[in-house]
């Protein structure tokens, strides 16, 4: 029985020829990835460890980014306890407020993950880099602690369910509505303790970030990575990004799969997942009317340059709704830039929204645009469950950027067909 | 042994509502666990007694991969999880830090909130004293075992740093 490409990846890093689902292994990392929030209880654990060495300072990158710029007291502590810790083992990949961004944006661009690389993150969506054909997966905080002392991560291998793409997405469809499409169809424990594994003749029409997109929320659908083959657009990526040498794995022809989906890229309309949880999902159709009160476009999702041009396109000579608070967040510094020199930040303040500094802020309602009792928010990020952007009893649409944008507009749930014509 | 009554909950239950956000600015143990489930029930935290235990539908601790959100469940006093199945990173969290967890669907499907049980985490004998029906769970594979009987995973580790 032949392997798939996340079983040939976690093969050859537990030093094994071999290995089947279900299988017990523990393999060798090459990243291990921590934020403020998660790597100050993982730091706690290290020092229950014993050991003074972290296993090596540059396989190590810790980002600052969920609740930063500090938003109160104590997270400002906590920063403190992460950043002490950074200087103190000699991290090389610590990122400071003026070099962070969104971890999930921030990592790939700073050419830290590479085609075939095993990478372990205390974030959830620490899948996103499986778009550059790694094994990608997110652990919690006793993880990313062993894991910095070691080197070293247990894992059960995982089946695989095998995406078939065919076609090319339409007129402002995205990666975003692929992946909530998908979501919808699967459930959000579709994939539960599997690999999303994408392959197909539809794989090359989709962009670098479009497939950052898809793979972010493989942990939405349950999975435990998703992963593209590794292509002519990805070397391309990392020639641009990365020192690194990739090394390139592909599924056996016989390899095994737990269920084989064909998605047709074309017949894919944008999306919307409604309240509380992503399998939730609409074609933009069947929405019907949804007034809203805050649109947020950004996050480890949705903050690349692909989505802000998206965003900009439909805002340019447009103005937001008034009662529609539109907050635009670029994932990393280098985003940030690039969209202002392209003039896409003045078209977001002429529209009316405002534009910040790169931070996970308000898509888990920590900061920068909290809901109050009973609003509603369209938002390009990848959770709508109870409270996640704030109260309780408030109500998260995830959409991608053009239908954000759209939405800014008219003040309710709008396809962007409707606003541009 | 673990022995205490139930609280039972439905299918993907979140970290979200098992400890919001806005509580990650804080890592005490004790004081996460005062707002454990806070958004999903206000009385968890009021009723639940050491040695209790949680019941719950598929995918629970879907989500986030927040370690505060075991945390806050084993410092409230839970014991135990029994859930038709678990989210993943939830799952591995809750081995790591050594709070027992077991997936037995039928044990789940016949629990109702309050029912007294007893565990058995060992054999994986699940034993529901008030309806009078004892159950089977999947038993882990023995390197889960050895993490969870360890403690979790940090004192499974101390004395070997070289390697897991």
């Amino acid at each position: 029985m032949g392997m798939t490409m996340t079983q040939k990846i976690l093969a050859a890093h537990a030093g094994l020829d071999k290995v089947h689902p279900g299988q017990m292994i523990k393999a060798k990392v090459d990243l291990v990835l921590g934020n403020d929030i998660t790597a100050p209880v993982a730091i706690e654990e290290f020092r229950g460890i014993g050991t003074k060495k972290v296993f090596d300072k540059s396989k190590i990158a810790i980002v600052p980014d969920h609740f930063t710029p500090n938003k109160d007291i104590k997270s400002a502590e906590q920063c403190k306890v992460v950043r002490e810790f950074a200087r103190e083992m000699n991290i090389e990949h610590y990122f400071e407020i003026g070099q962070m961004g969104i971890e999930h944006a921030l990592i790939p661009e700073k050419g830290l993950v590479v085609p075939g690389d095993v990478i372990i993150g205390a974030d959830s969506h620490t899948c996103t880099y499986g778009a550059l054909g790694a094994f990608s997966t997110g652990i919690g905080s006793t993880d990313m602690a062993v894991g910095m002392a070691t080197g070293e991560a247990w894992f059960k291998v995982p089946e695989a369910v095998k995406f078939v793409l065919t076609g090319s997405m339409g007129p402002w469809v995205s990666g975003k509505d692929v992946i909530l499409h998908i979501i919808g169809l699967i459930g959000v424990d579709g994939a539960l303790y599997q690999s999303m594994e994408y392959c197909g003749e539809g794989v090359a029409s989709l962009s670098m970030d479009d497939r950052f997109t898809i793979t972010n929320m493989a942990i939405e659908a349950g999975a435990k990575n998703g992963i593209f083959p590794v292509d002519k657009k990805t070397l391309k990526y990392v020639s641009e990004h990365s020192q690194k040498l990739p090394v390139i794995y592909t599924a056996d022809d016989d390899a095994q799969y737990s269920r084989v989906i064909e998605i047709d890229l074309g017949s894919i309309r944008p999306t919307v997942a409604f309240p509380h949880l992503p399998e939730n999902t609409r074609a933009i159709d069947d929405v019907g009317t949804v007034t809203i009160d805050q649109v947020v476009i950004g996050s480890c999702t949705n903050g690349r340059i692909e989505d802000l041009r998206m965003a900009a396109k439909i805002l340019k000579d447009k103005k937001v709704d008034p009662r529609v608070r539109t907050i635009v967040f670029p994932a990393t510094q280098k985003i940030y830039l690039q969209a202002m020199r392209e003039g896409l930040l003045e078209i977001f303040i002429e529209a009316g929204a405002v534009v910040s500094t790169p931070t996970c802020g308000p898509c888990l309602g920590g900061h920068m645009g909290i809901l109050a009792k009973g609003e509603r928010a369209v938002a390009t990020t990848n959770r709508n469950f109870v409270g996640r952007m704030g109260h309780p009893e408030s109500e998260v649409y995830l959409a991608s950027p053009a239908v954000a944008a759209a939405s800014a507009v008219t003040g309710k749930i709008s396809s962007p067909e409707e606003v541009m014509g | 042994m673990i022995k205490g009554r139930v609280f039972k909950y439905g299918d993907n239950v979140d970290t979200d509502v098992i400890i919001p956000a806005r509580y990650l600015n804080i890592s005490d143990r004790k004081e996460l666990a005062s707002h454990c489930m806070e958004d999903l029930d206000g009385e968890f935290v009021k009723k639940v007694k050491t040695g209790d235990l949680i019941a719950a539908g598929s995918n629970f601790g879907c989500g986030s991969s927040r370690e505060h959100a075991p945390l806050a469940i084993k410092h409230s006093g839970i014991e135990c999880i029994i859930a038709e199945n678990f989210a993943r990173i939830f799952y591995r969290n809750a081995v790591n830090i050594g709070l027992p967890i077991l997936e037995c669907p039928e044990a789940v499907k016949d629990m109702e909130n309050g029912d007294e049980v007893e565990v058995e985490l060992n054999s994986g004998r699940i034993t529901n004293i008030t309806k009078g029906i004892t159950y089977k769970a999947e038993s882990f594979p023995e390197f889960m075992q050895d993490i969870m009987k360890a403690g979790g995973l940090v004192n499974y580790v101390k004395g070997k740093v070289d390697s897991l």
